[in-house]
């Protein structure tokens, strides 16, 4: 994984409440054995009609959204199931960082392990993001904390070895795998095998 | 003596490295789960770094989400849908074959839905960490393990290591109390759960569900209530083992033996909640009042029983767009709403015993004129133990289709959805917008809910068939 230290963009807002990740990414395309190329799909049935043209009212069609790496949701976003396809669409698709005031469990393993940033935040932060689309933010990993255009810099709450493995890009099976012999002393001390 | 809950027995017994502030605890894992749509990136982790799997012995593969269950004489004869789900499933076979992992694949008898087939073979056992790249994972927490869904990254952790980095989730009591009424299945009471603390209110969280009401259930209804745990957010959800339990796995396939099992149940039996040790947040729901429930919109938090209307939702915009996207009426009870398709399957509802209600609402009876209504097997097991018991013929004979094993119409990427409009009653676990085709519309039922719809036509409360 890159490392992620820094975020500096423009918000792209999506208001809608609990967004899954079957709207992240339809099931029809977890059928590729790659994770890569999946940015076109992501949002599909959102972004594009049954007839494959574009659904010009959906925010991310919009010009206005070129260029956004950060993008403020509803709350509860990503339930739903665990495809890991979810962050890799998202990050293919050219976002770093999701704000919202609740991610789900899974999604936010997920995101984290590909350097997808998620940012949980505070309701009043929220609303005020909300309701300024396209806000200028500055995003520090290390400090754990969101700059707004204001100059108000305020933190949020990151794993301490999650911001580390971001920060410095470290391969997480690279550090289990270091444990290896923990591991074999566990399996055979155990009073009962599986 | 401290004491503790079910969870944390089940979590201390597989620490290999303690958490600290600055690193996550090193949980091991038990049993493995694997299927072809969440693992093939996995192995191009482990070719790319030249490591075997760790423990072929604690992995189970198989192959459920993008088979095709078109009714076939011969496995032979099973066409899969579209080139990319052909090579997908290629692809798993490759992978199985490359690290000597014993796949059960087409044709064999023990194939189906990840989380029908552990429990099945009784390789879902009390007190082992259980995981699989499938967020219902949590339904083997019905045995008392600790089981949850993980992404694809850490399915490469464990093929590789057989463990998992891991933050202590927090514990959340759901007691149930009170007798369940005729009529009311498991399925009713897991949506009313979800339907009270949201979808979003066990986020962090590993649920337990106690009370008499969770002890009265047979192993398939705790399967059913744990299935959807994530469908509140929470990573797992548990019920403590206990006779029932023992009784269910003895004599399968891969549980203890003999002398073996009886030293296993002196240990599962240690597998309860303390008297008075803590939960981090509790609920309770009284079984004695519950309906039957459906989903009206478009997460499973969305739920109303059967009779009642459909919540307004004041002014909140979300919850307009999903009456829109359903086309619901606020004010008016689900009974309302004329139906086109009724799937029974899943990991959710694709036991035998949800075939069998099913089918006791079937019999003698037809599915209504302009209605397709499907059952799916959850495994080939399930298959045959219900054509065993002529169910087949019932559901048949009443104008449904008795397809073979798989995920199905569930989730909509095997060549089974619902064409874009239709309105789906279903028995699995998620009423999402598209996620059983797109446009499709999705109301979440029982068994015997969706088969009576299917009789009716419109959406129905199983009771009021004579």
């Amino acid at each position: 994984m890159k490392p992620v230290t820094r975020i500096k963009s423009r918000t792209v807002v999506l208001p809608t409440k609990d967004i899954d990740t079957d709207q992240i990414i339809p099931a029809r395309f977890l059928t590729t054995t790659s994770r890569d190329g999946l940015g076109k799909n992501a949002f599909y049935d959102l972004r594009y009609n049954e007839d494959g043209s574009e659904k010009s009212s959906f925010i991310l069609n919009q010009a206005a959204a070129i260029g956004c790496a950060v993008l403020v949701a509803g709350n509860n976003f990503g339930s739903g199931s665990s495809r890991e396809h979810a962050p890799w669409a998202l990050l293919d698709y050219g976002l770093k960082a999701i704000i919202s005031t609740g991610i789900a469990d899974i999604f936010r393993n997920n995101s984290l392990k590909n350097g997808l940033l998620p940012v949980v935040v505070d309701k009043n932060t929220h609303e005020w993001l909300l309701e300024n689309p396209g806000a200028e933010l500055d995003i520090n990993v290390e400090t754990a904390t969101v700059e707004l255009p204001d100059g108000k810099s305020i933190t949020f709450p990151i794993d301490g070895f999650a911001r580390h493995c971001l920060v410095e890009g470290v391969d997480q099976l690279g550090y289990l795998r270091q444990k290896i012999d923990r591991i074999e002393q566990f399996e055979e001390a155990r009073a009962w095998k599986p | 003596m401290s004491k503790s809950t079910l969870f944390e027995k089940v979590w201390s017994e597989h620490v290999v490295a303690d958490e600290t502030p600055d690193s996550p605890a090193v949980l091991y894992v038990d049993l493995h789960i694997i299927h072809e749509v969440t693992t093939p990136q996995a192995f191009t982790v482990l070719r790319e770094q030249g490591l075997p799997v760790r423990r072929p012995d604690l992995t189970l593969p198989t192959m459920d989400h993008s088979t095709p269950t078109t009714p076939v004489s011969t496995f032979k004869d099973l066409a899969v849908v579209g080139e990319s789900a052909a090579n997908q499933i290629r692809q798993m076979e490759q992978n199985c074959e490359d690290f000597g992992l014993d796949l059960i694949g087409f044709g064999h008898q023990n194939r189906g839905i990840v989380h029908v087939i552990g429990p099945e073979l009784g390789a879902t056992q009390p007190g082992k960490t259980i995981v699989c790249g499938d967020s219902h994972s949590s339904t083997h927490g019905a045995f008392g393990a600790l089981a949850f869904g993980i992404g694809t990254t850490e399915v490469g952790h464990v093929l590789a290591t057989q463990c998992l980095l891991q933050r202590k989730p927090k514990t959340l009591a759901v007691n149930i109390n009170g007798p369940i009424a005729d009529g009311v299945s498991a399925k009713d009471v897991i949506l009313a759960v979800i339907g009270k603390i949201g979808v979003d209110g066990g986020t962090g969280h590993v649920i337990e569900y106690r009370g008499d009401a969770i002890s009265a259930l047979d192993m398939e209804g705790r399967m059913t209530i744990c299935n959807m745990s994530i469908e509140a957010g929470a990573r797992a959800g548990m019920i403590a083992p206990d006779d029932t339990t023992f009784e269910y796995l003895n004599g399968r396939p891969r549980a203890p033996q003999d002398a073996a099992f009886s030293a296993a149940v002196t240990r599962w039996k240690k597998l309860r909640t303390d008297d008075g040790a803590a939960f981090d947040r509790a609920v309770s729901l009284d079984a004695s009042d519950l309906q039957p429930m459906v989903t009206f919109g478009t997460n499973p938090g969305m739920v109303v029983a059967i009779n009642e209307p459909v919540p307004d939702g004041g002014d909140d915009p979300s919850f307009r767009k999903a009456l829109d996207y359903m086309r619901v009426e606020a004010g008016k009870p689900m009974t309302a709403n004329a139906v086109d398709v009724v799937f029974v399957g899943s990991c959710t509802n694709g036991r035998l015993s949800d075939i069998e209600e099913a089918a006791r609402v079937l019999a003698g009876r037809k599915v209504a004129d302009g209605v397709r209504m499907l059952v799916v097997p959850g495994s080939q097991q399930v298959k045959n133990a219900a054509e065993a018991r002529g169910l087949d013929k019932i559901i048949v004979e009443a104008g449904a289709e008795w397809r073979e094993a798989g995920c199905s119409m569930c989730i909509g990427m095997n060549g089974d959805i619902v064409p874009s409009g239709k309105l789906s009653v279903s028995t699995s676990n998620r009423n999402f917008e598209g996620r059983q085709g797109i446009g499709a519309r999705t109301v979440l039922a029982s068994p015997a809910t969706a088969a009576a719809s299917a009789v009716r036509g419109r959406v129905t409360d199983p009771r009021t068939l004579s």
